[in-house]
């Protein structure tokens, strides 16, 4: 190898499929380094000891049982909403409206809230609630579904637009219905008679979510992975000549996947607003119908691989909050560590995939 | 007749592994100058990932590449361009929106002059009777006019070593014998020229040397002048193979498909079948030739109920005479009304399979809506995937593999596998057999047979006209969407039907 054109330091190499304890091995590798790494920028930057950190991270999600409720809590709301969205993806529709379809359904869960509490029973509230909720993100994730069926719009476009139409009309009504007038907030709605507030299972405020959340699960695992209309969207997924070439109507699909996914958004805004926050606000859903797209296709679109990266993200972000106040950190400091796990964790895929071949190695062996 | 040739390129012990899969192993190989030299090997055999280490697309794992004596580290295709190998790929990989000129010129470095670089391509055309018009674009162009560009491309880099895959898939006899003469004269020249190829008779006619592969292994190599068809067959196959496409007389022939005046406008309004009438028959298999895009696709597939039809009819007809209208009928109508129509089209990854799928997975395409559950049965779907992988040797490490992880042969046997098992009564098959190896192109011939036995109505659109001539009983030549006549197989020859592709008349035309 004396020539000016050397061989490369190291070339890339398909590999075989891994068995699963291997792959999974690379994972908990990468996460590891990723520890140590944030370990060592905690070190530089603050100078505070990392493990120090770590244990208040983990404090600040599983600290007292209230922090863990409210953990598993924040868990369920992200696992529902990325569980909404991936019927969608699999499908290769682009539903970036996660965030709109949340926040027209806890609208609407609201506006039953304030408008019918003298009107009706409690009962028929809640029932009016779950409907009226249900169907404004059927609504919300019908249109951009209908447009893509019909005239094949970009539905990236159309969902995100979706999601500021529902923040205005959001701060809309906030303004409509602010409690004290001039304080532009809702409040809490229903303080005193509790009409409209869903109920409390086995004495918890938590636990509702979780149960929506572990029902949601299964059936969107045994949706996708058993059902008939599962395989249709699959089909249509992959490749829309195959599923026209065996008779599968494309458009339909497309509106009826759109509709159980804006169904499920619908929900999430209920629960938000019905059993957790009492009140609609134009953050309600927090970012989290974008989180959700991450968590998604994080878990390639496995319901169950979904549960594990829903918790990842919120044990992080609600360890967050406990650095910052704990040792006077700033949020953002915790954006990063996640950011830096994130990126090992997205990155080892490739090595799942590939591995290198170095130049070295590569010279032994022809010896 | 040849003298002792010095070797332009020679490959010493080349090895490349995919995963555990190894594309070739330990492979010595030498390319001389002055001598064209055909690259054969079923699918699979590794003659693409060979050529593509040549053409710095892929870094071998082991072995050494001496170009003109000298070892070389080919990295990149920028690498295998300073070396002078150029390599015409499968497919095109031309810019559409570009003239001939801006896609022979694009990456190279130094000032953009077209007005020079068209002089060059000029006199690099008329040195060996390329016709090139430089400031066409791309998209007005035929795609022999393409492939002409791609190679005038690759020589006007200075290439002296090329590399061409399968580069007569896709052209009519006629272009096929232009682009013969036009390597001929570049192998005189004192270039090397290397041909991957399925078509034996193309070997024989064209080739000084054959190279064969089987496995990832190199097998051998000898004169083409020394050696005939059986004997190169049986190098690839690794044993000896019939090579007799059978033509059993059809039996009972009655009327199956009719269709009168059947005219088609694609999306964009162009016109693709014009006024098209025949009638394929019980029995019987129907051959379909004709220039690709000449509306092959738009015939089959408006049959199969996928094409929207501007007017015309095509009626299906029962055994005991009585019609029914397919057209305005989507494939799911057509099964509902008890009529078994097999479909496997060009595009077999993009159409008749799910690539990401596995093969019990694809298997279902058809049943998945069977039961009346909501959820799907695997069970028939996975029975189904064995015995076709049985039946037809599909060689696939299980059925829950992938099918876009199989070769090109294997995905065809899936899909024509999946397509016979509900015994159907018509089959339309496009380009069956396309990059296909002579072994498994021979099992589905087999299979079309056994179908036309059955008393199954087969129209075959295929691209070889020997082929054609040998399998099918009438053959119905399109050109430019309409039928430029329907011959018996057995009394016509593959002029006569090679005129017919070009013009009705007998001029040759591209439009």
């Amino acid at each position: 190898m004396n020539e000016k054109n050397k061989e490369p330091f190291f070339h890339v190499v398909k590999r075989d499929a891994l068995p699963w304890y291997q792959s999974i091995g690379i994972r908990i590798a990468a996460i590891v380094l990723a520890l140590i790494l944030c370990a060592i920028i905690t070190t530089i930057t603050t100078g505070i000891n990392p493990i120090q950190v770590y244990q208040s991270i983990f404090i600040g999600a599983f600290g007292t049982t209230r922090k863990t409720w409210i953990t598993l809590q924040n868990v369920s709301i992200l696992l529902l909403i990325s569980l909404a969205l991936t019927p969608a993806f699999k499908m290769k529709f682009w539903n970036i409206g996660g965030e709109g379809q949340v926040l027209i359904g806890g609208l609407a869960a609201a506006a039953c809230m304030i408008c019918l509490d003298d009107k009706l029973p409690n009962v028929l509230v809640m029932v009016c609630m779950v409907i009226a909720s249900l169907a404004a993100g059927i609504v919300w994730a019908l249109i951009p579904a209908f447009f893509k069926a019909k005239w094949n719009t970009n539905e990236t476009l159309s969902t995100l637009m979706m999601n500021y139409i529902a923040t205005q009309l959001v701060a809309f009504f906030t303004i409509v219905w602010e409690v004290p007038k001039g304080s532009g907030k809702i409040g809490i709605i229903n303080q005193d008679s509790n009409i409209g507030w869903l109920p409390q299972i086995f004495g918890s405020k938590y636990l509702l979510s979780i149960l929506v959340a572990v029902i949601i699960t299964v059936f969107m695992y045994i949706y996708l992975n058993y059902s008939k209309q599962g395989y249709e969207i699959s089909v249509v997924g992959e490749s829309e000549n195959t599923a026209k070439y065996v008779g599968i109507k494309v458009g339909k699909v497309i509106i009826r996947t759109m509709m159980l996914s804006g169904a499920i958004c619908g929900l999430v805004g209920l629960l938000l607003v019905g059993s957790i926050n009492h009140t609609v606000t134009t953050t309600i859903a927090g970012g989290q119908g974008f989180t959700a797209v991450l968590v998604s296709w994080m878990s390639k679109f496995n319901p169950l691989t979904m549960v594990l990266s829903s918790f990842l993200i919120i044990f992080m972000d609600r360890g967050a909050s406990e650095i910052s106040t704990t040792f006077g950190l700033n949020h953002s400091y915790s954006d990063i560590l996640t950011g830096i796990i994130l990126f090992f964790i997205i990155g080892c895929e490739f090595f799942i995939s590939y591995k290198l071949q170095f130049r070295k190695k590569a010279e032994k062996e022809e010896q | 007749m040849m003298e002792t040739k010095t070797a332009a390129v020679s490959m010493r012990n080349v090895t490349k592994t995919f995963g555990s899969v190894i594309a070739n192993e330990k492979v010595s190989l030498d390319i001389n100058k002055g001598e064209i030299l055909a690259l054969l090997g079923e699918n699979g055999s590794g003659k693409t990932t060979l050529m593509n280490m040549l053409s710095g697309i892929y870094f071998p794992d082991e072995g050494q590449i001496f170009i003109n004596g000298k070892e070389e580290i080919i990295k990149s295709p920028k690498d295998a361009f300073r070396l002078g190998i150029g390599m015409v790929h499968q497919h095109f990989k031309l810019i559409d929106v570009l003239s001939a000129t801006e896609n022979i010129i694009l990456g190279l470095p130094g000032k953009l002059n077209i007005k020079e670089a068209s002089a060059k391509i000029e006199e690099i055309c008329r040195k060996y009777g390329f016709e090139v018009d430089p400031p066409q674009k791309i998209y007005d162009m035929s795609v022999s006019q393409k492939q002409t560009v791609e190679i005038v491309k690759v020589l006007y880099r200075g290439a002296d070593i090329l590399i061409l895959d399968e580069p007569t898939a896709v052209l009519t006899p006629q272009e096929t014998e232009k682009l013969f003469r036009v390597l001929r004269k570049m192998r005189d020249d004192g270039k090397a020229v290397v041909i991957i190829t399925h078509k034996m008779h193309e070997v024989e006619s064209l080739s000084d040397r054959v190279a064969v592969l089987r496995n990832g292994r190199y097998i051998g190599s000898m004169a083409t002048k020394d050696t005939n068809i059986t004997e190169m067959t049986n190098m690839m196959v690794g044993h000896a193979v019939t090579l007799n496409i059978d033509r059993p007389d059809p039996v009972d022939p009655k009327p199956r498909i009719e269709v009168q005046g059947l005219t088609v406008r694609n999306e964009e309004g162009i016109l693709k079948l014009d006024n098209i009438s025949f009638t394929a028959n019980s029995g019987e298999i129907l051959g379909i030739a004709g220039i690709s895009g000449c509306g092959q696709k738009e015939l089959l597939e408006a049959i199969a109920g996928l094409q929207p039809v501007e007017s015309g009819t095509i009626n299906y007809v029962e055994n005991d005479g009585t019609r029914e209208m397919l057209i305005g009928k989507d494939p799911l109508k057509i099964a509902e009304m008890g009529v078994s129509l097999s479909f496997v089209p060009e595009d077999r990854l993009g159409m008749g399979l799910v690539g990401n799928m596995d093969l019990a997975d694809n298997m279902m395409l058809r049943s998945f809506r069977r039961g009346r559950t909501p959820f799907t049965n695997r069970k028939p779907s996975k029975q189904l995937a064995t015995d076709v992988v049985h039946d037809l040797e599909v060689v696939t490490p299980g059925i829950t593999t992938p099918v876009r992880r199989l070769s090109g042969g294997n995905v065809q046997k899936v899909l024509v596998g999946r397509e016979i098992s509900f015994a159907p009564t018509v089959l339309l098959t496009a380009y069956a057999v396309r990059g296909l190896d002579i072994n498994s192109s021979y099992t589905i011939y087999d299979l079309i047979n056994e179908q036309k036995k059955k008393g199954v109505a087969v129209i075959f659109v295929g691209e070889d006209l020997d082929v054609l001539l040998e399998l099918s009983d009438r053959i119905l030549v399109l050109c430019g969407g309409q039928v430029s006549g329907i011959v018996d197989a057995r009394k016509t020859d593959k002029n006569q039907v090679g005129m017919m592709m070009t013009r009705v008349g007998g001029n040759e035309d591209h439009e």
